[in-house]
């Protein structure tokens, strides 16, 4: 596993204070929304929408968060503050680069709801 | 304890949010709702009771800000206490949150003992201010005191147009002479529950009591469409309570009672007076004693109400009416044409 990650402490407390099975419950949750989180902000790339792209970018941060997906936040967070890219490639890169670091995220999102 | 039962409304638009927040709201003992974006919580607002809204800020359709603006805007909304949960970036935004009337702020994702914490003192908060309410209630309508919570008190007055309307109980002295004291407080409770019953059905308000006497005012503090009807056909039917009430009285061999009803129309200068500690809402001006001029003259004309020329007018032959000619009132410097309402067309019930 990598710590890297998941913030391990984040979870942990997340998991205290919710319950194992409410956590489970939510690890699902995201499993289910974050590929249309990531659809929108490919969507809103490609109609140049700037506001939707924020706000796309904000809710997987916030999601990103709660999880302690550490660097998927960050990527996120990114995109979030800094809105489109003047150059559309460049955003390209940056969201095939967040959607691998979403797969991961979620690996290890399932490897620890089963552990 | 109260708190245990408080309702919270959770409006954000993301699944994962929500049912965390729900959660954790939960968890500390209280009930959720949930609403996906700002149209939604409002909407679920204005429909239901809530005792406390956790919003978040970036929301399609309607978002936080305008959620704000909106509750601001609207007297029936503004009560409800809010805090909002986000993970906005920059602390303007927050700032904005709190201009905006937000109770607090919570960064995403909420510490569950802070929110606990935030959610104690936002609902303590709002009982507090409840329970000031419901006491601003027990001595001023609830017409006078909605418009003190909205504007605050401040002394001064306006014109209004409004029907004013006193009445008394006949021969009270001599019943309170003849029966203990408890039974005295008992008979004024009941009756004065009666004549609230009937006057704020009608629209009108009860401004003052003066022991088995009231003033009670239509069209003021709020505009009233047909005012002196309504004064007339509130009187109506206080004259049908009491007449229900003497027969449970003559059942337990109690003696019937008898009220007089004077009604009087026109303009009148409603407001505050008093001093800054201490004011109350009335209305006065010539009008008013004109009102508690007819009420008196109820035992010499020998009728139970009776009304100036002013409302008679206003009745447009609505309401049978009988002249009783010219009279001269004390403070007026012309006679006043004053009118009995007909005592066969009283509330119209057998």
């Amino acid at each position: 596993m990598d710590e890297s990650v998941i913030d391990r402490a984040v979870y942990a407390e997340l998991r205290d204070t919710t319950g194992a099975e409410f956590v489970a419950e939510l690890v699902d949750t995201f499993i289910e929304e974050g590929p249309g989180m990531l659809a929108e902000l490919r969507a809103a790339r490609v109609e140049s929408n700037a506001e939707r792209f924020r706000r796309a970018a904000h809710s997987l941060k916030s999601n990103g968060r709660t999880f302690g997906a550490v660097k998927l936040t960050a990527l996120a967070r990114e995109f979030e503050l800094k809105g489109l890219d003047a150059d559309p490639v460049r955003d390209v890169g940056g969201l095939a680069a967040l959607e691998a670091e979403y797969a991961r995220a979620v690996a290890e999102l399932k490897a620890l709801r089963n552990g | 304890m109260a708190e245990d039962t408080s309702r919270v409304l959770i409006a954000d638009d993301n699944k994962v949010n929500r049912l965390l927040l729900s959660r954790s709201v939960e968890l500390l003992g209280h009930r959720s709702a949930l609403a996906e974006n700002g149209r939604l919580a409002l909407e679920k607002l204005r429909s239901e009771a809530f005792d406390l809204l956790l919003l978040d800020i970036e929301m399609p359709e309607l978002d936080g800000f305008a959620v704000l603006e909106q509750i601001k805007a609207d007297p029936q909304l503004r009560e409800v206490p809010v805090i909002v949960t986000s993970s906005i970036e920059g602390l303007d935004n927050v700032v904005r949150c709190i201009n905006l009337g937000a109770e607090d702020y919570l960064r995403k994702p909420v510490n569950q003992v802070l929110l606990k914490a935030r959610i104690g003192a936002s609902l303590e908060k709002k009982r507090l201010r409840d329970q000031q309410k419901a006491l601003v209630r027990r001595f001023v309508t609830s017409e006078v005191a909605d418009d003190l919570l909205q504007s605050d008190f401040a002394l001064g007055g306006k014109w209004l147009c409004a029907s004013v309307l006193f009445s008394d109980i006949r021969g009270f002295t001599a019943l309170v002479e003849s029966q203990g004291p408890e039974e005295t407080i008992d008979l004024l409770n009941t009756y004065h529950m009666l004549m609230f019953d009937a006057i704020g059905s009608y629209g009108g308000a009860v401004n003052q009591i003066m022991g088995d006497g009231l003033m009670a005012l239509f069209g003021a503090p709020l505009p009233l469409d047909d005012c002196a009807g309504s004064a007339v056909a509130a009187g109506q039917e206080m004259l049908g309570l009491i007449e229900q009430f003497n027969h449970e009285r003559s059942a337990v061999n109690k003696p019937a009672i008898r009220i007089g009803i004077g009604i009087a129309t026109g303009n009148v200068v409603a407001g505050y007076i008093g001093t800054q500690q201490r004011g109350t809402y009335t209305c006065i001006g010539d009008t008013v004693n004109l009102a508690a001029r007819l009420e008196a003259h109820t035992k010499v004309a020998g009728c139970s109400i009776l009304i100036d020329d002013a409302t008679q007018r206003a009745l447009g032959g609505s309401v049978p009416t009988q002249s009783l000619g010219e009279v001269p009132f004390k403070g007026k410097a012309a006679a006043v044409e004053i009118f009995s309402v007909m005592a066969g067309q009283l509330h119209g019930q057998s």
